[in-house]
C-alpha cells in the first residue's frame, strides 16, 4: 500500500492507525483534519494539482523520513466536494519513540498546509463561494520547522 | 521555441475562464516574463495576473520563484498560495 493517497474517498482513520501500530514500533502519532461548518458554510471544494500532488506529497514524506526515524507514514489527502463534519487528511507515523512519532506528524500537516498544491474553496448557504486565503500564520508554522533544522534541533 | 503548456488553478483559473493555454515564450523568458505576457490580453487575464506577487508558480511540477527563467520546461503553472491540510 502506497504511503500517500491523493483523491476523493473517505478513510478509515482507525484502520490506518492500526496499520501503523503494527510496524512494530512503540510510538504512533495520528492527525485527523475534519471539515468545519464555520458561518453557514456548507462545503468545501477542494481543487489540486493532479500532475503534481501525489509526487510533491512524497517529497514531503521524504523530508520527514530523512529528518525523523520513522518505521512508517501514512498521508491521506482528500479532494474534491466535502461537506462540514468530513474527514479531509489523514497524517500518521510510526516511529520507535514519541518525540519522532509526534513531531514529524505535526512537520507534515504545518507542511501539507503550506507546500502541498492544494486550494480550497469554501461555498455557502446564501450560495456564494469564497478562495480560502493562505494564512501568514500557517507559513509561519512551516518555517519554524527549517529554523528549527538549521539551529540544530 | 517549443510551445509551454500553461494550466491555471483556483481564483486563477476562475478569473480566466480557462484551465490552460499554449504559448511560445520568447528566449531567455521568466515566468514573470510570461505572467506580464498573459496580463497584456487584457480582460480576466488581466485581471488574474494583475498582482503578480498573489501568485505562485510551478515548473513541470516543482514549484519555482516567479523570478526563475523558463529554459525548457514544458509545463507552467499559475496558482495562488497554496491551502491545503
Amino acid at each position: 500500500m502506497s504511503a500517500v493517497v491523493i483523491g476523493p474517498d473517505d478513510f478509515d482513520a482507525a484502520a490506518q492507525c492500526a496499520a501503523l501500530e503494527a510496524m512494530g514500533g512503540g510510538a504512533v502519532a495520528t492527525f485527523t483534519g475534519i471539515v468545519r461548518g464555520d458561518n453557514g458554510l456548507i462545503a468545501l471544494q477542494l481543487d489540486h494539482y493532479p500532475a503534481m500532488t501525489k509526487a510533491q506529497v512524497e517529497r514531503i514524506v521524504a523530508q520527514a523520513q530523512a529528518r525523523w526515524p520513522l518505521l512508517g507514514v501514512r498521508v491521506i489527502h482528500r479532494v474534491g466536494r466535502l461537506e462540514p463534519g468530513a474527514r479531509i487528511v489523514f497524517v500518521g507515523t510510526a516511529s520507535r519513540h514519541r518525540t519522532a512519532a509526534l513531531e514529524s506528524c505535526a512537520f507534515l500537516i504545518d507542511w501539507l498546509k503550506s507546500h502541498a498544491p492544494f486550494w480550497k474553496q469554501e461555498h455557502f448557504a446564501d450560495g456564494s463561494t469564497r478562495w480560502v486565503e493562505a494564512r501568514v500564520e500557517d507559513d509561519a508554522r512551516a518555517a519554524a520547522w527549517n529554523d528549527q533544522a538549521t539551529s540544530g534541533n | 521555441m517549443a510551445e509551454l503548456s500553461i494550466l491555471y488553478f483556483a481564483w486563477v483559473r476562475e478569473m480566466i475562464g480557462r484551465d490552460e493555454d499554449m504559448v511560445a515564450p520568447p528566449p531567455g523568458a521568466s515566468v514573470a516574463d510570461v505572467i506580464a505576457l498573459l496580463a497584456a490580453r487584457g480582460g480576466g487575464y488581466a485581471q488574474a495576473m494583475a498582482r503578480p506577487e498573489k501568485l505562485r508558480a510551478a515548473l513541470d511540477q516543482n514549484f519555482v520563484a516567479l523570478d526563475t527563467p523558463i529554459g525548457n520546461a514544458r509545463e507552467l503553472a499559475l496558482f495562488p498560495p497554496v491551502t491545503g491540510g
